[in-house]
């Protein structure tokens, strides 16, 4: 079976489900769309039960941070695969760092588990609907979001690069 | 005859025709110091460094070491060779724990010292923030013979060691300061 096409996908999802997302161009190949948080759910539960697009694979799920986008500044991206067809798709969704809770896919996607685990761990992003939302990585014990641009990268307890080692 | 058999010395003592007497630390220190057994705790590429230096090119049995312990309650000398997560952290501590006295650690390589490259929130900076260290390797990785080093100066401290020295208030106040039961 031939890969889905981009316009395919595009006018599949429009004339079944309507208005629910922009498309985010210039994405090296791959057919990605931004998905407002509310439809989240539907519209990937949509594209898991639907025959003719029928993405039956989470590849991937992680966060980004973008610090300087107002009232969106966590980004959730879900990487969906057609294995028959050989198609990949990605989504997008924002949401505040003031209030990050996005809908879990375990749901739909058995492997969404771990991987939304992962997420929360180093970005804080609460999946709601998750049966055993703890970190995953990280030790029990971090109480900070390592991955968030604040969070500083060198361990404040090192001491062995301070300047008096070296006489500066 | 001649012979290529190396022996070890004999402490300083008094000798005499059918007797031999020394001090009990030196002849407990002899034992010891030629029978370690080494528990590896190698967890990256100087594990593969120690692999080397137990193998036929290197032979750390020279030294009486060929006896890996897997397990720590049997163990005298703990080997950490490699980066330590912050999340490993407990796990080392339980099997320093675990280890009978007398016991010794050597810290093999940057990463086990200090962190080394890893200056991030997830690696352990430094083994010696959750357990005492008695030898830092340096070396990233250090080569085998730097590794046989080590451990030929871990010989020196149990060689000096009193027998005593692990009931003392001294020790007892190191293992406090390190939160080790």
């Amino acid at each position: 079976m031939d890969p889905l096409s981009h316009d395919q996908i595009e006018s599949h999802i429009r004339t079944q489900l309507g208005d629910v997302f922009t498309i985010i161009p210039d994405s090296y190949g791959v057919f990605t769309m931004e998905v407002p948080l509310q439809q989240l759910y539907r519209v990937v539960q949509f594209l898991f039960k639907d025959e003719a697009l029928g993405f039956n694979f989470l590849t991937d799920l992680c966060g980004v941070h973008y610090p300087d986008d107002q009232g969106r500044e966590l980004c959730v991206v879900y990487h969906l695969q057609n294995m028959k067809r050989q198609t990949r798709m990605r989504i997008k969704t924002f949401v505040s760092s003031e209030k990050p809770e996005v809908p879990s896919l375990t749901g739909i996607y058995a492997s969404a588990n771990w991987m939304e685990r992962e997420t929360y761990d180093f970005y804080g992003i609460r999946f709601l609907g998750h049966p055993d939302l703890r970190r995953i990585l990280n030790m029990d014990e971090m109480v900070e979001f390592p991955m968030r641009k604040e969070f500083p990268l060198e361990d404040p307890l090192r001491e062995d690069k301070e300047d008096f080692h070296f006489g500066r | 005859m001649s012979s290529n058999i190396k022996m070890t010395e004999a402490p300083p003592g008094l000798e005499g025709q059918g007797f031999f007497a020394t001090t009990l630390d030196s002849v407990v220190g002899l034992a010891r110091k030629n029978s370690i057994w080494p528990l590896p705790f190698a967890t990256s590429c100087c594990g593969i460094e120690f692999m080397a230096t137990m193998a036929s090119h290197y032979d750390l049995a020279r030294f009486g070491s060929e006896r890996l312990s897997f397990t720590p309650r049997q163990a005298d000398l703990l080997m950490v060779m490699g980066t330590i997560a912050k999340k490993m952290g407990p796990v080392l501590r339980q099997v320093y724990e675990q280890m009978a006295e007398p016991k010794w650690v050597i810290a093999v390589g940057a990463c086990a010292s200090s962190g080394g490259i890893f200056d991030t929130y997830s690696v352990l900076q430094g083994i010696d923030r959750i357990i005492p260290v008695d030898v830092y390797v340096p070396g990233c990785p250090p080569r085998p013979e730097q590794i046989i080093d080590g451990v030929l100066r871990i010989q020196d401290l149990v060689a000096k060691e009193s027998v005593r020295r692990r009931h003392s208030e001294e020790y007892k106040k190191l293992l406090q300061e390190y939160h080790v039961k």
